[in-house]
């Protein structure tokens, strides 16, 4: 028998040569601040060099859509339902303390007192920064949002297949 | 004194702003050049060298100025 023999050394350095240095993250949350976490990782990431991928799905896709879009659905639930579930990256609930829009537009306020970007200033860095926006498409027809009323700069629409591509290669992958 | 061939103000700005911005302005500089990054944000101390690691930017050193309110840092960087 002669196998061939990798030494773990050349192996090791050979997995970093040609592995990219790449961040997926999985946006399912639409809450303000989970989004704002999922931003910062992004643009930071992006800042340090690396390639990053945004999969937007549920309801993470309201931070993608254009603010006060509707939907085109042509049943009346989904109808219903995208005209409920309102989209916009400004219009983004806290994920606690919320109160009716109260606490959210408190948070937004020291955000900005503090010199904080909003999520709308996050998504165009991230988009500044060559940050790849990826939307659900199995969730977008399921949610009744027309691909019309996503924001520009959305790189495509695409399915798990896409995500595990890209998410295989990955050296960060998180799920938010 | 470390000294500075670019200065980069970043006084007030939270993470990842610094970052964002010293990204930014570091493609402005030619390699060997110094820029200096001043953030009253102390996530700067770990994050800077993090940041150098990650792009191959030379991490100069970090130089820290006391202030009555607020401390400033100055975060070094050579471009590679």
């Amino acid at each position: 028998m002669n196998a061939t023999k990798l030494e773990p050394a050349t192996a090791l350095a050979e997995l970093k040569e040609t592995k990219p240095d790449s961040v997926t993250l999985v946006v399912l949350s639409g809450d303000m601040d989970k989004a704002m976490a999922a931003f910062i990782i992004a643009t930071g990431a992006a800042a340090m060099g690396m390639k990053v991928t945004m999969f937007f799905t549920f309801w993470g896709l309201n931070i993608i859509r254009k603010p006060g879009s509707t939907s085109s659905a042509k049943d009346w639930m989904r109808r219903a339902f995208g005209w409920i579930n309102k989209g916009g990256s400004d219009n983004l609930p806290l994920s606690r303390f919320h109160f009716g829009g109260l606490g959210t537009t408190m948070m937004k306020k020291v955000m900005k007192n503090n010199r904080m970007p909003g999520i709308a200033e996050l998504l165009e860095m991230s988009q500044d920064l060559g940050v790849k926006m990826i939307a659900c498409t199995t969730t977008l027809g399921m949610m009744g949002i027309s691909k019309d009323t996503l924001i520009d700069g959305v790189d495509q629409l695409a399915g798990v297949s896409t995500y595990l591509a890209e998410a295989r290669h990955g050296s960060v992958n998180l799920f938010i | 004194m470390i000294p500075a061939d670019v200065k980069l103000d970043t006084l007030g700005y939270f993470c990842p702003m610094p970052i964002i911005l010293t990204s930014k302005k570091i493609k402005e500089l030619v390699p060997g050049q110094v820029l200096e990054v001043a953030s009253d944000d102390e996530g700067i101390k770990k994050d800077m060298p993090a940041w150098c690691e990650t792009t191959g930017h030379e991490w100069v050193g970090l130089e820290e100025e006391p202030g009555a309110e607020k401390t400033i840092y100055k975060a070094y960087v050579k471009k590679a």
